[in-house]
């Protein structure tokens, strides 16, 4: 690792105005990711502000069936909140499968959505709950928000605070893991809403990141059950392939895991 | 059997310091002065240097120098060599090419060391080395098995036109070609053993330390073999004499064959530590020990098995190319033809074996033994093959071994190996109740009612450990010979040291070899300590690999435990003025057989060292040293079974059951003997399901940490059901085999079988990933 500045930032204000005077700075939220990669040398900021400690960014707020969670709320509060389990199971089931007890006590949802790693969980689970993502600035929907692999809307200096969303009548999440990594070599993310909306989330297959199902999600509208997948083709062309998995085989998970998120649901 | 004698289930000694965080190992040694090395890699796998400039490194805060290969040839330090000579066929001997501890002219795969940096602190030399100019001009590369011997593919070495090292062979061509034609059946199979990163839990680290008023160096180093290690850097890398050059190897964390070889790093080291005057550590992180520790297997092969009416194997054929890297490591030589080829016969008495092996260069890591080493690649082989000629031929597959199995012993197979003793067909049938397989069927009935396809395979393995005797491989090619030595130090108040050249990293040798010292005199065990590792403290020895450390390295402490029991009981007679004919050892105490007179081992060993009585003529002391060459290897052999079940929608395997049955002679004790096994069949379902080291065409490796090399978790594994129906081995005293590699060795035949039974396809190579499963499910007719 190269020599690097740390800084434990007490609010949102306090965070933004050390990024503001950091030569090439790096928010730090959880740093799941950050700090392997700085380790590996292949990430140098001069500054890391750490947001992990921000009082008004940590919490999980549930008021009826609106949900807000605190950006820097660790995925082992999101696993183990008993509120949300009540209106939202799904996202706890998929903040329990992720890495394991180390990173889920570190890592935060908004480190992860933020970083917005093509493999990652939370960008399918905000993608088809129609969250809001908050930030210091503004907010901005989720379909907006992730714009690329490790791409995201946010501008420079920008900080996500919070996510918003509304719990659905019925979600589930499932991923079909990476052997090695266990990150999603594909996860699909269901939702269905009380009008009968449904949305289909993908990760760790799109070789643009996450994205939604748009035919998955009109048969599914029209039919909501296991079987109503089977016959939808998933078009393979713009699916990633690698060492582990080809494009092929993610298309043929991404039904599997549908099928098997809306048995779940 | 005392309660730590041989056979009790004691747990290990060494737990309570490893569990603890107390280990010792290389990267733990800290002595005054003390810098830190860090190596320049090569990015490229091919790649010619046209120059190397460290002017700006070296001025850089904390450096205090960088070396490179120029210097190192300047210091007459000599290349890196494969200690087994192979001859081809046509009897021109192996080409092996130049391996230098940095390259200066050359690199020839992605993480060649091509200079060191030396600092105060890790952080500051790897600031350093990324200082470090080195202009490449790249060349082309070739890193696949079977390309690299096609036309017009790059040269690596000068050495080895065609990159072809050997072209060697085993057997009777002519008797196996003719009794295939004349076969009922021949069953024809292509198979791949995977390339394996061996990714031992502690890195490589050395820490190079010259003693400038001694001349003098010490090595601490993570090696398997410390006195190996001496022997090579002095005789061959021309580093220090023997007499000066002191190699430890402390607690080391895993092995699995990667740290049997020598490496460039602690060569480097022990250089850079008399060019610098600073002792010199270097540590690997685990993006190097990907790079560069050496890999495992990597065959490609044909085979052709060959049936008579009677469901009798009347012939085996075997083709195999075998990758070797870029450079020859150590043993790479022997692992492909000596380790291999002589296991064809498996437990089958087969009349003709013939085998060639081709063995390539290619830009990518030195490959050399891996846990099993050899063995698993003709197992892995042998036993595909017959469970598909068993399906060919409509015959369950035990019936089909079972017609085949050598029953009398001992047997000599066409292919060099004579078998000492076994009893295969006890192991199937342990292994066929502990699976209940008549049960199979029923279970299959009710997985497919889950929409689950289940599986079950079989194989039947056999493996030669504790490698000798030496007279014998040394014909072979062998550079050193393979018997090991002990010596029993009793002291004066009656507890025991036991210097042993074997070597431990996670085999449990402080407990094990404790206990075969508590059965003889009926002391607890901890009153021995086993020493090792530290070639100041014991004699020469040839440390541990193979699964020789029981048959082996314990047979050289049995023996010397003959001598001080001889002395020790001419002591007591002495003492008890009794015959010495007489003397019996019976918990603690050497008896006159029949009567109540007794002396303590305490006073024995106490009389022995005063001096004031012995029998006239006997030296004082109780201290005897024996070296143990064995007569034949040992020959361990089981059965595994696998029963998996198949996701046919994703492809993902379940492992559901998994029995191994094993033969290891006589056991010293069961709960380490199980712990083996339990690892190696982790090792051994790691390399059939997830493992495997991928290249690109430019030869940058894919798999370099642990994001993309999928290692086996608890999760990827069942609850093992291990057995053992043990015949003792007659070749060595204790009636021991080995068990350190026999999971790794007879597991992936067992995994593929069982899964290509689940899916009706046999075309199914390893790891057996869930995009492969997938696949071969719906490409199955």
């Amino acid at each position: 690792m190269y020599e690097t500045i740390y800084h434990r930032a007490s609010s949102v204000a306090e965070a933004a105005n050390l990024m503001g005077t950091a030569a090439e700075g790096k928010y730090l939220s959880g740093g799941m990711t950050l700090i392997p990669t700085m380790k590996q040398r292949l990430a140098a900021p001069s500054d890391l502000v750490d947001l992990r400690h921000i009082a008004e960014m940590k919490g999980i707020a549930v008021d009826g069936r609106s949900v807000r969670i605190g950006a820097a709320t660790t995925h082992e509060e999101v696993a183990t909140s008993a509120a949300l389990a009540s209106v939202c199971p799904a996202i706890c089931g998929l903040a329990s499968h992720i890495g394991d007890p180390h990173v889920r006590h570190m890592g935060t949802i908004g480190g992860s959505i933020a970083n917005n790693d093509p493999a990652a969980d939370y960008p399918a689970a905000m993608l088809a709950l129609d969250a809001v993502i908050v930030t210091d600035r503004r907010e901005v929907k989720a379909e907006d928000f992730f714009t690329g692999l490790f791409e995201t809307a946010l501008e420079d200096g920008e900080i996500v605070t919070a996510v918003r969303f509304e719990a659905p009548a019925k979600a589930a999440y499932q991923k079909f893991p990476n052997p090695a990594s266990r990150y999603a070599m594909t996860g699909v993310f269901v939702v269905r809403r009380a009008d009968g909306g449904v949305r289909v989330a993908v990760t760790g297959a799109g070789s643009d990141g996450v994205f939604r199902h748009r035919d998955l999600e009109a048969a599914l509208a029209a039919n909501w059950s296991p079987g109503a997948v089977t016959n939808v083709k998933v078009d393979d062309s713009d699916l990633l392939s690698d060492i582990h998995a080809s494009a092929a085989y993610r298309a043929n998970l991404v039904k599997v895991m549908t099928k098997r998120a809306v048995a779940a649901a | 059997m005392g309660v730590e004698g041989i056979g009790a289930r004691v747990a290990r000694k060494e737990d309570k310091r490893f569990l603890t965080g107390k280990g010792r190992y290389t990267d733990d040694m800290v002595v005054p002065g003390m810098k830190y090395a860090v190596f320049v890699r090569s990015p490229h796998a091919h790649a010619t240097i046209r120059s190397i400039d460290a002017t700006s490194a070296k001025s850089m805060p904390g450096v205090i120098d960088v070396l490179d290969g120029k210097q190192l040839l300047a210091d007459g330090i000599g290349n890196l060599i494969c200690g087994w000579m192979i001859h081809s066929k046509d009897g021109s001997p192996m080409r092996m090419g130049a391996w230098r501890p940095l390259a200066h002219e050359t690199v020839r795969y992605v993480g060649d060391a091509v200079a060191i940096v030396v600092a105060d602190s890790v952080a500051q030399a790897r600031d350093a080395a990324e200082a470090v100019v080195v202009d490449y001009e790249t060349l082309p590369v070739v890193t696949d098995t079977l390309q690299a011997l096609s036309e017009g593919e790059p040269q690596i070495h000068p050495e080895a036109p065609g990159n072809l090292i050997f072209d060697w062979e085993l057997g009777d061509a002519g008797a196996a070609d003719q009794a295939i034609a004349a076969a009922a059946h021949v069953t024809e199979l292509k198979i791949i053993n995977n390339r394996l990163s061996p990714n031992a839990m502690e890195p490589r680290a050395t820490l190079g330390i010259y003693d400038a008023g001694d001349d003098h160096f010490t090595c601490y180093t993570t090696s398997q073999n410390p006195h190996l290690a001496r022997l090579v850097m002095s005789a061959f890398y021309n580093v220090a004499p023997e007499n000066k050059l002191r190699v430890i190897a402390p607690d080391v964390g895993g092995g699995f064959g990667s740290k049997i070889f020598i490496y460039p790093e602690e060569i480097v080291c022990l250089w850079a530590s008399k060019r610098t005057g600073v002792p010199v550590k270097w540590t690997a992180d685990r993006t190097e020990a990907f790079l560069t520790d050496a890999h495992g297997r990597d065959h490609v092969s044909t085979v052709k098995m060959a049936f008579d009416s009677n469901n009798r194997i009347t012939a085996l054929k075997v083709d195999t190319i075998a990758n070797l890297g870029a450079y020859m490591s150590l043993f790479s030589s022997c692992v492909p033809t000596y380790l291999y080829a002589t296991l064809l016969s498996g437990q089958y008495a087969i009349p003709a074996i013939h085998a060639n092996v081709r063995t390539v260069y290619t830009n990518t890591a030195p490959v050399d033994a891996y846990r099993g080493a050899g063995r698993p690649e003709a197992t892995y082989l042998l036993e595909r093959t017959i469970e598909t000629a068993a399906r060919e031929l409509g015959v369950s597959p035990a019936e089909l071994r079972r017609i085949n199995f050598i029953r009398t012993f001992p047997h000599q197979t066409p292919v060099i190996m004579n078998y000492d003793a076994g009893d295969y067909e006890a192991s199937l049938k342990g292994a066929m109740e502990a699976a209940d397989w008549d049960g199979f069927a029923a279970r299959k009935a009710e997985a497919e009612r889950r929409g689950m396809k289940r599986g079950i395979g079989m194989s039947c393995y056999i493996e030669a450990c504790g490698l000798a005797p030496s007279a014998a491989v040394g014909s072979l090619g062998a550079g050193v010979g393979l018997w090991e030595s002990a010596e029993v130090r009793v002291n004066a108040v009656g507890t025991i040291e036991v210097m042993t050249g074997s070597h431990s990293h996670g085999q449990g040798h402080e407990t094990t070899f404790a206990q075969v010292v508590a059965e003889r005199f009926g002391v607890p065990i901890d009153s021995v300590n086993i020493v090792h590792g530290d070639t100041d403290k014991v004699q020469m020895g040839m440390g541990t690999y193979g699964s020789r450390s029981g048959a082996v390295g314990m047979s050289a402490v049995f023996k010397a435990l003959d001598k001080v029991e001889a002395k020790a009981k001419k002591i007591a007679a002495h003492l008890m003025e009794a015959d010495e004919g007489d003397i019996v050892i019976e918990d603690g105490a050497l008896k006159v057989a029949g009567t109540d007179r007794s002396v303590p081992w305490s006073q024995v060993a106490l009389a022995s060292y005063t001096a004031h009585n012995l029998p006239p003529g006997m030296e004082p002391g109780l201290k005897e040293g024996a070296f143990y060459d064995p007569s034949n290897f040992t020959f361990p052999a089981g059965c595994y079974i696998c029963e998996v079940e198949v996701d046919p929608e994703t492809g993902q395997t379940k492992i559901v059951q998994f029995v191994a049955a094993d033969d290891f002679g006589n056991i010293i004790n069961p709960l380490i003997v199980e712990g083996q096994v339990h690892g190696g069949l982790a090792q051994g379902i790691g390399q059939a399901l997830l493992e495997g080291v991928h290249y690109d065409q430019s030869g940058q490796l894919l798999t370099a940490s642990y994001m993309d090399y999928a290692m086996p978790r608890a999760d990827d594994l069942p609850s093992f059901t291990v057995t053992t129906s043990n015949t003792p081995c007659p070749s060595n005293p204790l009636g021991v085999k080995g068990c350190g590699e026999a999971g790794a060795i007879g597991s992936p035949p067992a995994l593929i079988n069982a899964i290509t039974d689940a899916i009706g396809n046999n075309e199914l190579t390893m790891p057996a990933t869930p995009q492969k499963v997938w696949a071969a499910v719906h490409s199955a007719h």
